[in-house]
């Protein structure tokens, strides 16, 4: 009798454990089906002479269309993004040394629950709001490099300070005393000993930073703008991918379509091999940490 | 190159007047002072952000305030054509809560079943692939969730899906009108698939967080790995786990590219599942360019606010309840 019961909690156990082992299959197979269709869809476009240096074609429906040009599109991703780096690493970076050295001042965690929440507002609030500003103030540039920039640090400084505070609580606090002991100043001692000691924490999370704003589309909509051309000027709309591949879908053109899946196989490569980094940055960092 | 700057500053303090305290003062004050100031300054600045995006959507809102002052809130319709334009918030509020809800009751079991998963059945070599996994679904663009649902899990619910729903479940009125495909109940699926890997990994981790001794304490009464899992882990994480849902809420409200490929994009309150509709952010993404004149543009901008409210107001409770719990696990723990 009681050994039957047993048996039967076991069983329950045993079911409850193969459920929840289908749950993983079924929230896997998404990841799976997105990699598969972009090589089997994107894999021609992107893996061809001239896919990466060349303008994107005009729109059309027949079967003998071009599919090749996401050139521009690389370029004005890497120019926004780099700019919004070059804005949103040093002011999340110090930041996040205030909220994080500075404790006694109290400000501390405000600015880190700040920072956590603006992780949440959705990304389109950033874009909406920059473009509210400059629309009233700035027209002329409303629909520029400058623009998108800031809409992506709006976004990225946030993740950057969470990010760097966490890896500054790594740094133990003997690195610090042994800093302090030694005479050094506090911003010698932060800048070039606690930031140095925490740096792969920080570039990992600058790289996260770097790879959601690469991929994002919805805040550039209104600040980036559209073109299909190279490079005009920092004060002129630019090309994106993430632009590139919302407007090939819709397009309704076979050839443009072709594009966005070339377009999505490239991001999907660039975040897989930034993800590979970014996990060996914080092992390195765990057994750098666990040595001192 | 410090030998000198500490004897200058050690016969400076002999030759001052001799200090009760025994804390010497630091040695170089200025670049200190200036290091602090240039970085509370920055530091600051997060705030400033907050309240700067605030300020500006309530400023960029004024022509719609001024036109429909509090009956935005209520108002049913959202019409650029008519004469006087009318704008109200009603069906974006409507399409935002029921697509996030669909998309929280689908990819609510998924997570917490595989957070389960990874923390107590799966074996060792399992976890750290799966978990990358999982967390590699979290990193995809939302742009690409988009495409992928559009060329492929639409014509999937356009021809099998949606017409098995109709059939078995039409009787509810949650699923009449016409299949297509693309509509609230599409860009529900496709939300729900985007927001399982942020649940699950919150989930994973204050599931993860609950102490040793718990486990065993209920593994030494007889318990069953799930009985363990029921009675130890899940009751010590729940605020954790309620945190990490309300965020995925958050994220599910705030998604824009994918649900604005997927939606339909009517700017009416969805008769059905199976009706077109709009999002909050699929209207911001559609509609703020349009250039079709400063009161729609202010409409927009308040919809925006009304959105920026809810997801901070989602984005607060979750922080508070996540903090808690791993706050509570990393220092109260008894081990």
């Amino acid at each position: 009798m009681t050994f039957d019961r047993y048996a039967r909690r076991k069983l329950l156990s045993h079911i409850i454990a193969v459920l929840t082992g289908l749950c993983v299959l079924a929230v896997l197979y998404p990841l799976a089906s997105i990699v598969y269709e972009a090589f089997v869809n994107g894999g021609a476009v992107l893996f061809q002479v001239g896919s990466l240096t060349s303008v994107q074609p005009p729109p059309c429906s027949t079967l003998s269309c071009k599919t090749v040009g996401i050139g521009p599109a690389i370029q004005g991703t890497l120019i926004v993004v780099g700019l919004a780096a070059g804005i949103s690493v040093p002011v999340g970076v110090l930041a996040a040394i205030f909220a994080s050295e500075y404790r006694a001042w109290g400000l501390g965690r405000a600015i880190s629950f700040t920072a956590d929440v603006l992780t949440g507002v959705p990304s389109i609030i950033m874009g909406a709001f920059i473009y509210g500003y400059f629309v009233i103030y700035y027209p002329q540039i409303a629909l520029s490099f400058y623009t998108g920039a800031l809409a992506l640090s709006a976004l990225m400084i946030p993740i950057i300070v969470r990010t760097t505070e966490e890896a500054l609580h790594v740094v133990p606090n003997s690195v610090r005393e042994a800093a302090m002991a030694l005479g050094i100043s506090k911003w010698k001692a932060t800048l070039r000993i606690v930031l140095v000691a925490s740096l792969p924490g920080v570039a990992t999370g600058v790289l996260l930073a770097v790879m959601r704003a690469a991929g994002e589309a919805a805040p550039l909509l209104f600040t980036l703008g559209y073109s299909t051309l190279w490079f005009q000027g920092l004060d002129h709309p630019g090309a994106n991918l993430p632009l590139l591949i919302f407007l090939g879908a819709l397009s309704g053109y076979p050839n443009l379509v072709k594009l966005a899946w070339g377009a999505t196989l490239f991001l999907l490569i660039l975040i897989l091999i930034v993800n590979v980094i970014s996990r060996f940055a914080i092992h390195r960092m765990q057994v750098r940490m666990g040595g001192v | 190159m410090d030998v000198p700057t500490l004897s200058t500053s050690s016969s400076r303090s002999a030759n001052a007047p001799p200090n009760p305290s025994l804390r010497s003062k630091p040695v170089h004050r200025w670049p200190d002072l200036l290091f602090f100031g240039i970085v509370a300054a920055i530091g600051l600045s997060i705030l400033g952000l907050a309240m700067a995006i605030v300020a500006i959507l309530v400023y960029g809102s004024r022509y719609s305030f001024q036109a429909f002052g509090l009956s935005f809130l209520w108002g049913m319709v959202w019409s650029p054509t008519a004469t006087p334009e009318i704008f109200g918030v009603v069906p974006f509020v409507v399409g935002t809560l029921v697509t996030s809800a669909i998309a929280l009751l689908i990819a609510l079991p998924l997570a917490l079943g595989s957070a389960i998963f990874l923390t107590t059945n799966a074996p060792r070599w399992l976890r750290g692939p799966a978990g990358t996994a999982v967390e590699l679904l979290a990193a995809i663009p939302s742009v690409i969730y988009g495409l992928w649902g559009l060329f492929i899990v639409h014509p999937y619910m356009a021809t099998t899906v949606e017409p098995a729903l109709k059939q078995y479940l039409g009787f509810t009125g949650l699923f009449s009108g016409t299949p297509l495909g693309i509509d609230v109940f599409t860009a529900s699926v496709v939300l729900a698939i985007m927001i399982v890997p942020t649940i699950c990994a919150i989930s994973r981790d204050t599931l993860a967080a609950v102490p040793q001794s718990q486990k065993e304490a209920a593994l030494s009464l007889g318990a069953t790995d799930w009985e363990t899992t029921r009675v130890a882990m899940i009751p010590y994480a729940r605020s954790g786990i309620i945190g990490a849902t309300i965020l995925g809420l958050g994220r599910a409200m705030g998604e824009t590219m994918a649900v604005t490929m997927l939606i339909g994009n009517i700017d009416k309150v969805p008769t059905s599942l199976l009706s077109g509709g709009q999002t909050i952010a699929s209207l911001i993404a559609t509609e703020l360019l349009n250039n079709n004149g400063p009161l729609q543009e202010s409409a927009v901008l308040e919809a925006g606010l009304i959105l920026l409210v809810i997801a901070l107001l989602v984005n607060v409770v979750a922080r508070l309840l996540v903090w808690r719990v791993l706050s509570v696990g990393g220092g109260g723990a008894v081990e």
